[in-house]
């Protein structure tokens, strides 16, 4: 299996994960987003020097990975390419900010790396929380829940077929990898001077694809309507489950949790 | 069922792929539309299907196909296509099969029933939850038919239906398609396949039809099949 096939594969295996079964699974799609984003909102509302303020904050994705049964190290493996771009984000700020703002011991840490750690920390969250929503709930039911909310048809059909346009263009992709590395065997990745070609070949073979994907589509019935998964009214346990997670991220954000822990170790 | 007049249709100007084309299928009937490579039957099959427009008249059940016939045409026809990773485009099994059904406006509860009952027809009935990315090519095959009998179609087109299968597969498909009811239109090189699931064929020749009839008697007339780039089939083979 090449690397591309790979990827396929765990592109389709987050199908599975969302499909599987626990009460994070069984909540609404509306209220898991809606909870999800209000998490993210509030992880980036942090302060840049608060990072004692965000650590708790890691409570909540830690809890629902408890209760969903969706491993953390999966979550970690597949966010393995992303997670570090994101963590990359405040690596300067050490060489901007040197003003001395905490002391641990007889170490003087500057805001810059503050500053850092919060940002990575926030990075970290939120993908750790889009990816619990994407690995607890379908592809399809979520889509179902943006439309419930109203959001415009074309932008929700727009983010179905893209998702589903990822996986024939790794497909078509994995195949020309295969391809090429049956015919430069011992050469690592792809010869810059094939880069062109290649890209151009990839674009049309997964045009020509998508082309008859829809083709297929539109010999079944389609007219710019897509049907998505029926998913289950909205029931009180989803509206407990919201108003939950924002009181907790409420407490979280304005409740100084950090420093009631700190003083009553302390104590 | 499905009547080509005078259908005619170049990709490229100056190039015809289809020439004056004109031919009746009756209801019921299975027809296996056979040539060599770049002969016309895949054209023959988007033309019918509204997915090109050509010149001349094609009519399906009575109604002309064109841009304002499209939804009620297609509806009465399911098209198999060769690849069957191309028609299989949602996660499982079950939801690719739900897909047109819904399309057509049924409840979930009849879509529900009707691809309850298609998957028992065939066998299939374990593949209704299956991952599409995790069936082997020969159940992906079967899966296909599936998606498209659970529309209820009054005629089946299959482009290829039996390539890249095992034999074990090849013969599930050929059974499969000797029990539809349905009118039968099939391109495919695998000739003992349309011997064995087709009563008539069309050999497609340089865009115009080169023998319209009995399977048997073009099947087995092997300086006609030579003369169109063809051979016989596996199966009369040393018979003939």
């Amino acid at each position: 299996m090449n690397k591309m096939q790979k990827a396929l594969h765990e592109l389709a295996e987050m199908d599975e994960l969302a499909a599987r079964s626990s009460p994070i699974h069984s909540l609404h799609p509306a209220a898991k987003l809606i909870a999800t984003i209000a998490y993210i909102l509030v992880t980036l509302s942090f302060d840049k020097y608060d990072l004692s303020g965000l650590v708790p904050m890691l409570l909540w994705p830690i809890l629902l990975f408890q209760i969903s049964g969706v491993e953390l190290r999966s979550c970690f493996y597949k966010l393995r390419i992303v997670l570090p771009l994101v963590m990359a984000v405040g690596l300067f700020n050490p060489f901007f900010d040197k003003e001395i703002v905490l002391r641990i011991g007889p170490a003087a840490v500057s805001g810059g790396v503050v500053s850092m750690l919060t940002l990575m920390l926030k990075g970290l969250y939120c993908l750790m929380a889009s990816f619990l929503l994407m690995a607890t709930t379908p592809i399809d039911n979520l889509c179902a829940a943006l439309r419930q909310l109203h959001v415009p048809k074309m932008l929700v059909t727009l983010l179905l077929l893209t998702y589903r346009y990822v996986g024939v263009m790794t497909g078509e992709l994995a195949i020309m990898t295969e391809a090429y590395h049956l015919r430069a065997p011992g050469q690592k990745g792809i010869h810059i001077s094939a880069w062109g070609s290649f890209l151009g070949q990839l674009l049309l073979r997964s045009m020509d694809r998508a082309q008859e994907l829809y083709a297929s589509m539109l010999l079944r019935g389609y007219h710019q309507h897509f049907h998505y998964a029926d998913i289950k009214p909205f029931r009180r346990r989803d509206a407990l489950y919201l108003i939950g997670c924002v009181l907790v991220f409420a407490l979280l954000r304005y409740g100084k949790i950090a420093q009631l822990l700190g003083s009553a170790i302390v104590r | 069922m499905i009547e080509f007049q005078n259908v005619s249709f170049a990709y490229e100007k100056g190039r015809p792929v289809l020439r004056d084309l004109s031919f009746r299928i009756e209801r019921g009937e299975a027809v296996g539309l056979i040539g060599a490579n770049g002969a016309g039957k895949s054209t023959v099959m988007k033309l019918l299907l509204g997915l090109l427009q050509g010149e001349g008249k094609i009519l399906v059940d009575g109604l002309e196909v064109k841009r304002e016939t499209l939804g009620e045409v297609r509806r009465k026809l399911g098209f198999v296509l060769q690849n069957s990773d191309n028609q299989m485009f949602m996660p499982t099994v079950y939801e690719d099969m739900i897909f047109a059904p819904l399309n057509y406006m049924l409840s979930r509860e009849e879509a529900d029933a009707r691809v309850d009952a298609v998957l028992a027809r065939l066998g299939l009935e374990d593949l209704k939850y299956r991952y599409n990315h995790k069936i082997s090519g020969g159940e992906k095959r079967m899966a296909a038919i599936a998606t498209i009998l659970a529309m209820e179609p009054e005629a089946v087109l299959m482009d290829e239906p039996t390539s890249a299968l095992d034999p074990f597969n090849r013969r599930l498909v050929i059974n499969t398609i000797r029990e539809l009811l349905q009118t039968k239109l099939i391109t495919s090189h695998d000739l003992d396949m349309i011997l064995d699931t087709c009563g008539r064929v069309i050999l497609l020749s340089g865009g115009r039809i080169a023998a319209d009839g009995p399977a048997q008697t073009i099947l087995r007339d092997r300086v006609l099949l030579e003369a169109n780039r063809m051979e016989l089939p596996l199966s009369l083979m040393g018979r003939e």
